[in-house]
Formats: C-alpha cells, sequence, structure tokens
C-alpha cells in the first residue's frame, strides 16, 4: 500500500489507545483511597457533611466513578482541563503556558543527541575493537548510567559555579523566542539530551555492526563503489531502522527526564508545573499533565512508525 | 594469447580464534578470454575464498599471504585501492550466491544497477537507466520498465537473481566471478539461468569462473574445470576430460556418489567421512583418511599438483594436473576403479580401465 | 566451444566403478588425524560462563557491584524483630547522627572533608561517609527487589501471550501499549504522589507497571521462537505444549530477557534515587542517595558562609552513578557472553 494510507492506518489505530492512556489517567487518581476533598477534609476537620458535599459537587467528585470520567473526558475533548483547585484559573492556560518551554528543551535534547550520537556510532561501528571504539562505547554507557538530576547538578557545579560559563537561572524571565534564551537552554539542554545520546550512539553502533556484515555490502564493495558511498549510502539507511524504532522510548525517557531536569534548573515547563501540583495535590492540573505525557509518547510512536514506513520499503506490504 | 586471469601460487590465510585457517594453499590457474572456468568441491574447500580473492575483498580477519593475481597482466594485489575499485564492478564482476541477501533492501534494484553504471562508465543517470533497462529485458526480467523502481522484495528468487546477472553484465566485465549462481534456486529456475549465463557470457564475450559444488552445473556451462579440496586444488582439466577420465581419487569420488537410474546398488554411494575442518588437516594428502585407495606414503608428503602425462609438476599449460602420489612415485596398488560409458546408439561399451601401474 | 558441450551428451552416459567406500571404514587408520570437531560440545550456558569470565571490564564491574552490596549490608548494625542478624559497622557513625550533639562540638553544617569525616558533613551537621555507605541499602535493594518482580511477572505474561496468539495475545499487548504511553518515572510518582513515600512504596511504585516491558520481550521471543522449525519439529514427534514451551521456548527467551534485567537494575535504582531527589521518595533525613541530593539542591547556588559544598553533591551522586555504571557494564558482558544482542533498552524506572 502506498504510504498515505500507510499513515492514515496508523493514525486510526493509535485512537483506542488514547483512551486507554485517559482511562488510566483517571483511573490512577479517582480510584486511589484519598480524593483531594477527604485530603482537604482531614486537614480541617470543622468541615461539615454538608460542606463537604458541596465541595465535591463544585469540583465534579460526586457521582459514581464512570460518570465522573465520562464529564471529564468529554470536557477534555473540548479542551477544558478543569480549574486550578485553589485560584480557580483553568489549566488549559496554564498548561499552554508551560508547554512551549517544555517543547524547546525537548527539541533541544534530541537534535543534541542526534547530532551527537549518529555520527560517534558510524565512527565506532567502523573502527570497531580499535581504540576509538572501545573508548565511545565507555563514554556511551557512562551517558546512560550518569542519574540525569545528578548530570545536571554537577554541570552547574562546573560550568556555573567554578567556570561561570553559563548562567544558572535566567534573572528577569526572556520570553522564550528570544536569541538570549538559547544560551540559558544550553545546559539544561544538554542534561536532558546526554541520556538519549548515549541509548542512541549504542544502537547506531550495533546495527551498523550488523549491517556491515551484510552480503550486499559486500555487493556494493565489488561494485568498485568508494567506501564512502558504502557506509553512507547502504549501510546507514539500514542501520537507521534500529534507531528509529528507539524513538518512542527514547521520547518517552526525554519526556519523564524533563521533569526532573526542570526542577534541577528551575524551568519553568510543565515537569516543574507538574512536581508543584503533585506538591499541592492540584488533581486537575496533574491529570492534565499526565494525559499529555501519554499523548506526547503516543504521538512520537505514530512519528518513529511513519518514520519507519518511509525508510523501509518491506514495511509497507504488511 | 596472453590469457585473461592468471593467479599465482595465492595463499589465504584466516586468523581466528580457533587458530590459523589456511583457506587457500598455493593455488594457481588461469583463465582465457571468453573461457568459462569451473572451480567445484564441498562447502569449506576455500572456493568463495578464491573468488572474494580475485576482488581482493578479502577481510580481516583474512588476509591475502602471497601470491600474484595477474589480470590482463597487471598484478591485482599490488594496486592501490582506487586502481582496484575501478576494476571491480567494471572489468571484473561478481554474481552472488543468494540475491535476497546482495541486493540492499531499501533500494530500488534498477537503482542499484544504475549505480554501478553511473560510477564507472560516466553516464548520466537517464541514459544508465535506460541502459539498465535494457539489460533487465536482456535477463528476461518481463515489464522492465516498471520494474526498474521496484524493490527486491517485489521480485521472485528467479528474478533477483537475474537482477544480480544484470547488475554483474552491466557495465560489460571481461570476467565474471559467480559464487553458486543458482544454488539458491529450484531446479528447474537454474536451468534456465544456467541457460542464459551461458549463452550472456558468449553474447558479451565474457569469461567466467563458476563457482559450484554442483558437478552437474560445471557440466552445462564449462569448458574448463578445477576441483578444489581443503584449500588445495587437486585436479585441473577440460571438462570432458574431467568426467570421462578422472584421474584424483576425490574426483572419482564425487561422480560415482551421483546416484543413476537403475544403477542395481542397494545403498547410496558417498564418500565416507566430511572435509576435514581447515584448522586440523591431515598429514600429507588431506584427502587420504577418506581414500580408499590411499596408502602409507599419502600421510607423509603432500603430493603437488602433477601432469598425468609426464609425472612432473605441473604447470599453467598442463593439460590435464591431478594431486596424487600415484602420478609421481605410483601407489603400490595403483588406483583401481573404472570409467564406463554407455554408448550413445548401439549399447556398445566401452571400457577404461586403470590397472596396475608399476612406475 | 558449442561443439565440445555436444560431445558430452554424444558420448553418452558415466558409470564409475571401483570407488569402494568400505575399503575406507575397514581399514585401520592410516594417521592420526582423527574426524569431528576436537573438544565436546559445551553447553550455550557453559559457554556463556566463559566468555564473561574473559571479560574483564564486566567482571571488575562484578566486583564493584558485590563489594558495594556488602557494604551495604556491613555498614550498620541490622535487627530484625530484636534478632541482631549482623553486628558490624563499617560505617563509623550512625546516619542519623548529628556530630555537633552527640560527638564533636567544633564540627559545623557543611563542613569539608576531612581525616576524621572523609567525605565531609552535610547540611544537618551529619557524617557523609557514614550516610554513603549505609545509603547503598535502599537504592540496592529495591533496584534487585522490584527487577525480580517485574522480570519474573513479564516473563509469564509475555510466554502466555506469545505462546496462545490470537485475540489474548491482542487485548495482552494492548494493554502493554498503553502502559508504554507513559514514562515509567512518571507512574512510578504519580503512584507514590498517592500512596505517599517510603519503602515498600517505591517498590510498588517500580514494580507496578515496569513488568511491560519484559512482557513485550517474551512474547516477540516467543513469537519468533514458535515459528522455528525445531518447534514444529517437536510437536511433530508428539510432544506436549507445555513441554514443548518449556524446554524449547523459555531457554531461548532467557538471555535478552536475563540482559534486560540486568541493565534494568539500574534504571530503577536512578529511578528511586530520582524520586527521592523530588522529595517523594523516603522520608527526608532518610540516607538515601537521592535524597541526600535533594537537602543539598538549594546549597548549589550559594552555599553557607559563601562557600559551596560541593561534596554534598559529588559524593551521593557518585555513588549511584558507580553502581549504575557497574551494573550496566554487568549487563552488557552478560549481552557479549550470551549473544543475545539486546540494546537494552527496555523500560522499569527511567530511561
Amino acid at each position: 500500500m502506498s504510504l498515505q494510507r500507510f499513515i492514515l492506518k496508523r493514525v486510526l489505530s493509535v485512537i483506542p489507545i488514547l483512551f486507554g492512556v485517559s482511562v488510566i489517567t483517571f483511573g490512577l487518581f479517582h480510584l486511589t483511597p484519598g480524593d483531594p476533598v477527604s485530603q482537604l477534609v482531614a486537614l480541617n476537620p470543622d468541615v461539615s457533611p454538608a460542606d463537604e458535599a458541596r465541595l465535591r459537587e463544585r469540583w465534579g467528585l460526586s457521582g459514581p466513578v464512570w460518570e465522573q470520567y465520562l464529564t471529564w473526558i468529554t470536557n477534555v475533548m473540548v479542551g477544558d482541563f478543569g480549574q486550578e483547585l485553589r485560584t480557580g484559573r483553568d489549566v488549559s492556560a496554564i498548561v499552554w503556558r508551560r508547554l512551549p518551554e517544555t517543547i524547546a528543551l525537548g527539541v533541544f535534547g534530541w537534535v543534541f543527541a542526534l547530532v551527537i550520537a549518529i555520527p560517534t556510532g558510524i565512527y565506532a561501528a567502523v573502527n570497531k575493537d580499535r581504540l576509538g571504539d572501545t573508548v565511545s562505547r565507555f563514554i556511551a554507557l557512562s551517558g546512560i548510567s550518569i542519574p540525569n538530576f545528578w548530570l545536571g547538578l554537577m554541570l552547574i557545579l562546573i560550568f556555573s559555579m567554578y567556570l561561570g560559563l553559563f548562567p544558572v537561572l535566567a534573572p528577569s524571565r526572556l520570553p522564550l523566542y528570544h536569541p538570549d534564551m538559547l544560551w540559558y537552554l544550553i545546559l539544561p539542554g544538554v542534561t536532558i539530551g546526554t541520556a538519549a545520546a548515549a541509548s542512541i550512539m549504542r544502537v547506531m553502533r550495533t546495527s551498523m555492526t550488523e549491517e556491515l556484515n551484510k552480503e550486499y555490502v559486500t555487493a556494493a564493495r565489488a561494485k568498485g563503489l568508494p567506501e564512502r558511498t558504502v557506509i553512507l549510502k547502504h549501510v546507514l539507511r539500514n542501520s537507521l531502522i534500529s534507531v528509529v524504532t528507539l524513538a518512542a522510548t527514547l521520547t518517552a525517557g526525554i519526556v519523564a527526564g524533563s521533569v526532573v531536569v526542570e526542577v534541577v534548573f528551575n524551568w519553568p515547563g510543565l515537569g516543574r508545573e507538574f512536581i508543584a501540583a503533585i506538591d499541592s495535590r492540584e488533581i486537575n492540573i496533574v491529570m492534565a499533565i499526565t494525559l499529555f505525557t501519554g499523548f506526547f509518547v503516543i504521538l512520537a510512536n505514530l512519528v518513529a512508525d511513519i518514520l519507519y514506513a518511509a525508510l523501509d520499503p518491506r514495511i509497507r506490504y504488511d | 594469447m596472453a590469457p585473461l586471469l592468471e593467479v599465482r601460487d595465492l595463499t589465504v590465510r584466516f586468523y581466528t580464534q580457533e587458530g590459523v585457517v589456511t583457506a587457500v594453499d598455493n593455488l594457481s590457474y588461469r583463465i582465457e578470454s571468453g573461457e568459462k572456468f569451473g572451480v567445484v568441491g564441498e562447502s569449506g574447500a576455500g572456493k568463495s575464498v578464491t573468488a572474494l580473492s580475485v576482488l581482493r575483498l578479502i577481510d580481516s580477519p583474512g588476509q591475502i599471504e602471497s601470491g600474484e593475481i595477474l589480470f590482463k597482466g597487471e598484478n591485482l594485489l599490488e594496486m592501490s585501492e582506487a586502481e582496484i575499485r575501478s576494476i571491480r564492478g567494471n572489468e571484473i564482476a561478481m554474481i552472488f550466491q543468494d540475491a535476497q541477501t546482495a541486493l540492499n533492501p531499501v533500494y530500488t534494484v534498477g537503482g542499484q544497477i544504475a549505480e554501478a553504471i553511473e560510477h564507472h562508465l560516466d553516464h548520466t543517470s537517464e541514459e544508465a537507466r535506460a541502459r539498465t533497462i535494457q539489460l533487465l529485458d536482456r535477463v528476461g526480467i518481463p515489464e522492465a520498465e516498471e520494474r526498474f523502481s521496484d524493490y527486491p522484495h517485489e521480485f521472485s528468487g528467479g528474478m533477483q537473481q537475474r537482477a544480480i546477472i544484470a547488475m554483474a553484465l552491466s557495465c560489460d566485465p571481461d570476467l565474471i566471478v559467480a559464487d553458486e549462481p543458482t544454488t539458491a534456486l529450484d531446479v528447474t529456475i537454474e536451468a534456465q539461468i544456467l541457460d542464459e549465463l551461458r549463452e550472456l557470457a558468449d553474447d558479451f564475450d565474457t569469461a567466467i569462473q563458476l563457482i559450484t559444488h554442483d558437478l552437474g552445473v560445471i557440466a552445462e556451462v564449462c569448458d574448463r574445470v578445477m576441483v578444489m579440496y581443503a584449500g588445495r586444488p587437486v585436479e585441473k582439466a577440460s571438462v570432458e576430460e574431467l568426467y570421462y577420465d578422472p584421474k584424483h581419487p576425490y574426483t572419482v569420488g564425487l561422480m560415482s556418489s551421483i546416484p543413476r537410474v537403475g544403477d542395481g546398488r542397494e545403498r547410496l554411494q558417498t564418500i565416507p567421512g566430511t572435509m576435514p575442518d581447515l584448522v586440523e588437516l591431515p598429514s600429507g594428502c588431506s584427502f587420504h583418511p577418506r581414500c580408499p585407495f590411499a596408502e602409507q606414503q599419502c600421510t607423509r608428503s603432500e603430493p603437488a599438483l602433477t601432469d598425468v602425462e609426464t609425472g612432473r609438476e605441473a604447470t599453467m599449460d598442463t593439460e590435464h594436473g591431478a594431486a596424487c602420489i600415484e602420478y609421481t612415485e605410483g601407489l603400490s596398488q595403483g588406483l583401481t576403479y573404472s570409467i564406463e560409458v554407455d554408448g550413445p546408439t548401439d549399447g556398445t561399451v566401452e571400457q577404461y580401465v586403470e590397472g596396475d601401474r608399476s612406475e | 566451444m558449442t561443439d565440445q558441450r555436444q560431445t558430452h551428451s554424444d558420448r553418452g552416459r558415466i558409470r564409475i566403478t571401483g570407488f569402494d567406500s568400505d575399503r575406507v571404514t575397514e581399514r585401520e587408520p592410516l594417521s592420526d588425524w582423527t574426524d569431528g570437531t576436537s573438544g565436546e560440545t559445551v553447553g550455550r550456558w557453559r559457554r556463556g560462563l566463559q566468555r564473561f569470565k574473559r571479560n574483564w571490564s564486566a567482571m571488575g564491574a562484578l566486583a564493584i557491584v558485590v563489594l558495594m552490596s556488602l557494604i551495604a549490608f556491613f555498614a550498620r548494625p541490622i535487627e530484625v524483630y530484636g534478632f541482631l542478624i549482623q553486628p558490624f559497622a563499617l560505617a563509623p557513625y550512625d546516619p542519623t547522627t548529628i556530630i555537633y550533639f552527640t560527638e564533636d562540638p567544633s564540627v559545623g553544617i557543611y563542613d569539608p572533608p576531612s581525616r576524621e569525616y572523609p567525605m565531609g558533613i552535610d547540611g544537618s551537621g551529619r557524617d557523609l561517609f557514614s550516610r554513603i555507605l549505609v545509603g547503598g541499602r535502599y537504592s540496592i535493594s529495591i533496584g534487585f527487589i522490584v527487577v525480580g518482580l517485574t522480570a519474573s511477572f513479564g516473563l509469564i505474561y509475555g510466554a502466555i501471550s506469545g505462546y496462545y496468539g490470537g485475540n489474548v495475545d491482542e487485548l495482552m499487548m494492548r494493554i502493554v501499549d498503553t502502559i508504554f504511553a507513559f514514562p515509567g518515572l512518571i507512574l512510578a510518582l504519580i503512584i507514590v504522589a498517592i500512596l505517599g513515600g517510603g519503602y515498600w512504596q517505591l517498590v510498588l511504585a517500580f514494580s507496578l507497571f515496569g513488568w511491560a516491558g519484559y512482557g513485550r520481550l517474551v512474547r516477540g521471543e516467543v513469537l519468533q521462537i514458535k515459528e522455528n522449525e525445531y518447534v514444529l519439529a517437536a510437536k511433530a514427534l508428539g510432544a506436549r505444549d507445555r513441554s514443548v514451551v518449556f524446554r524449547h521456548i523459555a531457554p531461548n527467551a532467557m538471555p535478552p530477557l536475563i540482559v534486560l534485567a540486568s541493565l534494568n537494575i539500574g534504571s530503577v535504582v536512578i529511578g528511586v534515587a530520582a524520586l527521592g531527589f523530588l522529595g517523594l521518595g523516603m522520608d527526608p533525613s532518610t540516607a538515601e542517595w537521592g535524597t541526600m541530593l535533594d537537602e543539598t539542591r538549594e546549597t548549589l547556588i550559594q552555599g553557607p558562609g559563601g562557600q559551596i559544598p560541593w561534596w554534598a553533591t559529588v559524593y551521593p551522586g557518585a555513588a549511584i552513578f558507580t553502581f549504575v555504571m557497574s551494573m550496566n557494564l554487568i549487563g552488557d558482558g552478560i549481552n557479549d557472553a550470551l549473544d543475545a544482542q539486546q540494546t537494552g533498552v527496555g523500560r522499569g524506572g527511567d530511561d
């Protein structure tokens, strides 16, 4: 089938998963003992049962669970994520304001990872078992072993505190599209991209090594093609296929990483907001961001599948 | 006329964890222009290594240790990378055993063939495309123009192999090295492909070094043949001589193991045992543990390829050479096999009997 | 040329006699050379073990992990229900001891490393070295427990899903897909947020969804093996379903599973530490490596007296890094030894 039909099929198949995601999100928060109201009541013992019931009504926490879910999901589909319990602000407004910051961080992380990892992976595979390869593999393994929050702290310690090269916090909050912001983006972006870079490099190296043993490589050389063409045209495309399948997992990792890294760098994105909301028990914000998280990962999955089909003609025919 | 390809004393070794493997030992042979030369032997005999050596595609842990490969008079082993690359695909081309894996799955078949043409022949991409379509048509792929943009997995096995042949012929090479070109195919397809390969080679005036384990294939296509065992040549002759007058016990064994209808024998005839692992070769003649005619002297020294007429060491010009002590010192009991040929028309039987030879 | 070929068939069919293989098999061997492979066929697991032993970086890493585990165990005495299981104390001080109060009034918070206190003093006046030694207990034990639970469950889940196939498989994998839509850390975070922090809460948080990666892996392997001809052959010979699964499928699915498990231990340890860092893990005063980093977070910018207490940041993180790096080296070593070809990007905690 053509690429377009393939894309359409994949997009459609994602919808039930999105629903599943919403169910899990809702279930996590509403099927557990202690909703926000009862917690509030536990802190304020002189709230009357009538008040409690009214509060529940107002916050949409009364009625059977499945009803609550339906109300919530129908609201979500028109973009209404509810209100921040304490201030009454629209959750969607909060989310939309924080979203670009996190996306900027994520994109930087991805770009950084790809730019570093793909050439390094190629280099390691081509020079397999020589010194350059061993060193790269060691560095890559360190990259996935280092806790990202510690990496962030250490980067701040070394580059901001001791070397004074980077500012730690934006003194006054410039708008995101301001070119100066790029400078502020570097340390957190590198922190978040390191683990992804390490994973990609490892997969790239393994994948290329496998491909280099295949017969079509010998055949290409037997045609008299220069080695550079053999590697960069024939082998690379086949190797990238493995990297693409990695994309979804890595996005999940970057999303999770952003939660921690934003806290370390006090970056005003969804991650920092998420932790703050958890601490203050703002259930609507937490649910909204959780839903977004799931959405992002599914989106990444979809893009990965499509890229996969674009790279490998064999896939389109199942 | 100077030979097209002359391989002299080629030795290739592989340095593996299990030990040093001498995949090819002091191999010499010659191929004339337009000739079809067969290399036959069981798997592990070193046949594919000879093929890859000609194109200098031996990669670590393998190494071409010594010898010369003269192509049109020039030693391929002394050329620079750039020089050998201009010969690969252009003057010497290779056909691979498994067409499926020899084609890159993510690029179109036509594209992969045109790629070589563009690289070597300085054609524009349109010209290369046109030539490729012509080639595809010539090798028997129907609707060549549409098929140009198809991917390898959209071709059947036989079609893939034809595409590989087209790829080999694309730059009009003087020599094609075909490594088991039909092994992966059905028998019926195999016959077709062999026919066409032979025809194409004749039309394009290309020499073929055909590597196979199948004696039937050799009979179909080749003019001269070399039989390999454990990395060494054990017999070299014209196809006719080899079939009707085999001199080496291994060759005799291979041929007698081909079952014939109406044979009368109760069991399948085989050569007992298996070919030795190249890491640990038997002493003296490598074939002696499996040879019915072997005697004690066979374990002592390794017989070189000997001219069966003169008894002296075989040269490039030798018509028929065999590596058996029988043709130098002679065995005490001789080689006691016999070849019978059923005559074509009147059923008279001509017998060639090798009896005792006292020399 | 073509004439010669015609001649072949014209001359008639060839029949050879006299190549008598019995002569070979019945005679005495002429030399010492023996046919067949030298050496016995070693089992796949034993071969893997041999290869692992030759991998010096993996062996070194194994030594480190064992060492760190032993240190964590023997750091301070352990009492269970009044029984003294472990009397040794490698750490000089109890992790909760505030030096200023009990030992030495001259020692203040965030004192730099010295001979008595090789890793310095933390923000509450406690000996950092002792806390680091004890800290391994939480991370290491939770890591192994979680991976043990999730790998076992995932193995069974994946085996069932893969073996039975069809609608059962569809449904089971859809559940896995939905779980995969969330990063493991986020899910663990939410669970800890709901249930509160603490040791077993952390174990639950990472175990509840952490099996999905193993499930998917094992299911993939089972599907592959199911198609393998030797399974068909076994069935053709009349083997029962269960025995086919146990004897053929399970052993082949084990290598990638083991590799994934060893690489996941590191992820879980990082995940536990991350939650500790965010203040969502164990109690704030607990000597858990990540929780220790939470305490020093603010001090990074401006330490008391203008000096940055780098030791409070460097050492706990370095401990985590050392352990995880070693586990990953072991995982890679197993990967190479068993030739499992795992890329190790699975799920269990974080990345």
